[in-house]
């Protein structure tokens, strides 16, 4: 489990915060968009909804603010059903975003952010004040409090409807396919960013998405919706990978969820090699002490700071005079590199397959090399997983 | 020769504006008698399209936010407006001539009319044209249907309303001389009573130049006021760069982004 799960009860003994009651939607045309929901959200975890299209997640996420209205069963917050609140009021309680930001055209960065505070009644300086903390917080640069939402690039955009939802401090954090609009480059940086941030804030999140591999990345549990709005399985991210309880939920997760359960084992369990990583000013012959001569087919070759420089295989080694510093030779692109500290197996085993030499580079937070893998060790690695 | 005919005519033909204008000075307006002369006219003309086009956006603004929020009303009142404006505006000032007199309603009434015509389906599609993710963030946000209205959509339309606005301003401004057949009309009397009645051609064309650059003028205006009430519509190149996100989206960090986190995971997974 990540450590954002820190739990902070808040009024004792940590109540279950979002009760689903047989809730249901039935459109007057017979439609059901969600037949029956029981769940339990608990308080301070980033619950995540998926499924496929029409399978009734967003429908049910909406029900929490009242957005959409149950036709059957009863939502609770805290233990109080939310039909009896206003529902402007009960909104100004739970953040919310949405895909594409829904950020107003009209309004700058700054009072979009303030916009919350503002319907709270806040002063409009205590209101603004509050909302460049949050720009703070999700990462903005102050100079980009007065632009105007179509001035901003759709990851920041989305920044910004992150910190809209948590300008009023709620303690209910609602995201509604919040990054499907984005590339995956950004996408990944704003799951970073929501992981950072769930970790200092603790809120309660649910997060809907029909991406398995965002909900596998950001959830604490995973609720997996069928068509027809029924919930197929209720479970932590680890469980649902290891056991999926029929064929659909298999067939959602895809067909690799063994490689996906390889994000939840350490890559700091391997073991690394140290003795094929050479410096720079080392000479040739030097190098052929354990690759070539030595049995190992690659060395990887380090600057003065221990920065990854790139490959060198036994038969070029073998083939240069000797007295020749390794830095000058030409050298096969290192590709990819996992954290020792933080990544996981299935980073350290995506850095192999791309690396040239077979091998993944492993390194500190600072980009240092610790060491290599072999694929001897990392396959020994994935095969402990699997017993 | 030709030359010379050229010369003659170009002599002529500057001859002609200098005595239209000198007309038009002369006219312009007559110390002790301020009901006299042009200017007078001037300002009528200006009241009576201004208060119209005013009159006009003070009831498109309800009647559209009303046919926004309750759709089915739409389709039934855009066809009463569309009726309404089919009448000959002759004949509608004769119609409430014997209700108002000859007060400015008699024009007033029937150009605001007319104005709604234009009005009205600018207000109605500024509204339906605010991004639906946009609405539902103010529903999410806690915004009253009423607050949501007045806060979020209707600002939002304002370039669309203003849009409107100038089409109605020009048709207005222009047609406001017909009035002129009920005793009204501002510069159309100039034209009309000075001009045709009278087979003299100064007070037409002053007549015409000064309502074409009135109603130039007030489409500077309304240009004028669009820039400073949409600051966010701005498209001024150096900063509006809508394309920023494509930008992003190829992975080149630009200096707005704030590039650590994104450079990073892009080269490690």
């Amino acid at each position: 489990m990540p450590p954002g799960n820190t739990t902070r009860p808040p009024n004792g003994d940590d109540p279950a915060m979002i009760t689903f009651e047989g809730a249901a939607k039935v459109y007057p045309d017979g439609t059901v968009a969600v037949a029956g929901l029981d769940l339990t959200v608990e308080t301070a975890k980033t619950t995540v909804f998926v499924g496929p299209s029409g399978s009734g997640k967003t429908t049910s996420l909406r029900m929490i603010n009242r957005m959409v209205e149950p036709t059957g069963g009863t939502v609770r917050i805290d233990g109080a059903d939310i039909r009896e609140q206003d529902p402007s009021r009960l909104r100004r309680s739970i953040g919310y975003v949405i895909q594409q930001a829904g950020l107003f055209p009209h309004r700058t960065v700054l009072d979009n952010i303030a916009t919350v505070p503002l319907l709270l009644g806040w002063r409009r300086g205590k209101a603004r004040a509050r909302a460049a903390e949050l720009m703070e917080l999700v990462g903005l640069e102050p100079a980009q409090a007065k632009r105007y939402p179509h001035q901003l690039s759709g990851g920041q955009q989305q920044r910004v409807g992150v910190a809209r939802a948590l300008a009023a401090d709620p303690p209910i954090l609602l995201m509604d396919e919040p990054f499907s609009a984005v590339d995956p480059i950004v996408r990944t940086s704003l799951q970073d960013e929501l992981i950072r941030l769930q970790r200092e804030l603790n809120k309660t999140i649910v997060f809907v998405t029909h991406d398995i591999d965002e909900a596998v990345r950001l959830g604490d549990r995973i609720a997996v919706f069928r068509p027809g709005g029924e919930l197929a399985q209720y479970d932590t991210p680890e469980r649902l990978l290891a056991e999926p309880v029929d064929g659909f939920v298999e067939s959602f997760i895809g067909y690799d969820r063994g490689v996906r359960r390889l994000s939840f084992f350490p890559a700091s369990a391997l073991s690394l090699r140290e003795d094929v990583v050479f410096d720079d000013e080392d000479r040739v012959e030097r190098a052929l002490t354990t690759v070539g001569d030595g049995g190992e087919p690659w060395a990887l070759v380090v600057d003065g700071d221990r920065l990854p420089m790139g490959w060198v295989s036994a038969a070029q080694l073998l083939r240069e005079p000797t007295g020749v510093p390794l830095g000058t030779l030409e050298l096969a692109p290192y590709g990819h590199t996992f954290d020792v500290g933080t990544d996981s197996l299935r980073a350290a085993l995506d850095a192999a397959v791309l690396s040239p030499a077979g091998r993944a580079v492993g390194v500190d937070d600072e980009g240092r090399v610790v060491g290599v893998v072999s694929q001897e060790d990392l396959g020994a690695a994935l095969w402990s997983v699997a017993e | 020769m030709i030359a010379a005919e050229g010369g003659d005519w170009a002599l002529g033909a500057w001859e002609w504006v200098v005595r239209v204008t000198e007309w038009g000075t002369a006219n312009w307006s007559y110390p002790g008698e301020p009901d006299r002369g042009i200017r007078p006219l001037v300002l009528e003309h200006m009241r009576l399209s201004y208060l119209s086009i005013l009159i006009g956006l003070v009831i498109a603004l309800p009647l559209g936010l009303a046919c926004a929020r309750w759709r089915p009303l739409y389709p039934p009142v855009l066809t009463g407006v569309n009726v309404l404006y089919s009448i000959p505006s002759i004949a509608l000032f004769f119609l409430i001539l014997p209700y108002t007199g000859f007060s400015d309603w008699t024009a007033i009434v029937p150009l605001s009319l007319y104005t709604l015509v234009i009005l009205l389906p600018n207000v109605v599609d500024g509204l339906r044209q605010v991004p639906d993710h946009v609405r539902q963030a103010a529903v999410a946000m806690g915004f009253s249907p009423l607050r949501r209205l007045v806060a979020v959509e209707t600002p939002v339309a304002v370039p669309v309303i203003i849009a409107g606005l100038r089409v109605a301003s020009v048709a207005t401004i222009s047609m406001v001389s017909v009035a002129s057949l009920v005793g009204l009309g501002g510069l159309g009397q100039l034209i009309l009573s000075e001009g045709f009645r009278r087979q003299f051609d100064a007070p037409i064309v002053v007549g015409i130049v000064l309502v074409v650059l009135l109603a130039f003028v007030t489409d500077a205006l309304l240009v004028l006021a669009q820039y400073l009430l949409t600051p966010w519509a701005r498209g001024d190149g150096r900063r509006g760069r809508p394309r920023r996100g494509r930008t992003a989206a190829t992975g080149t960090p630009t200096a707005a982004v704030p590039p650590a986190p994104e450079q990073r995971t892009a080269g490690e997974r």
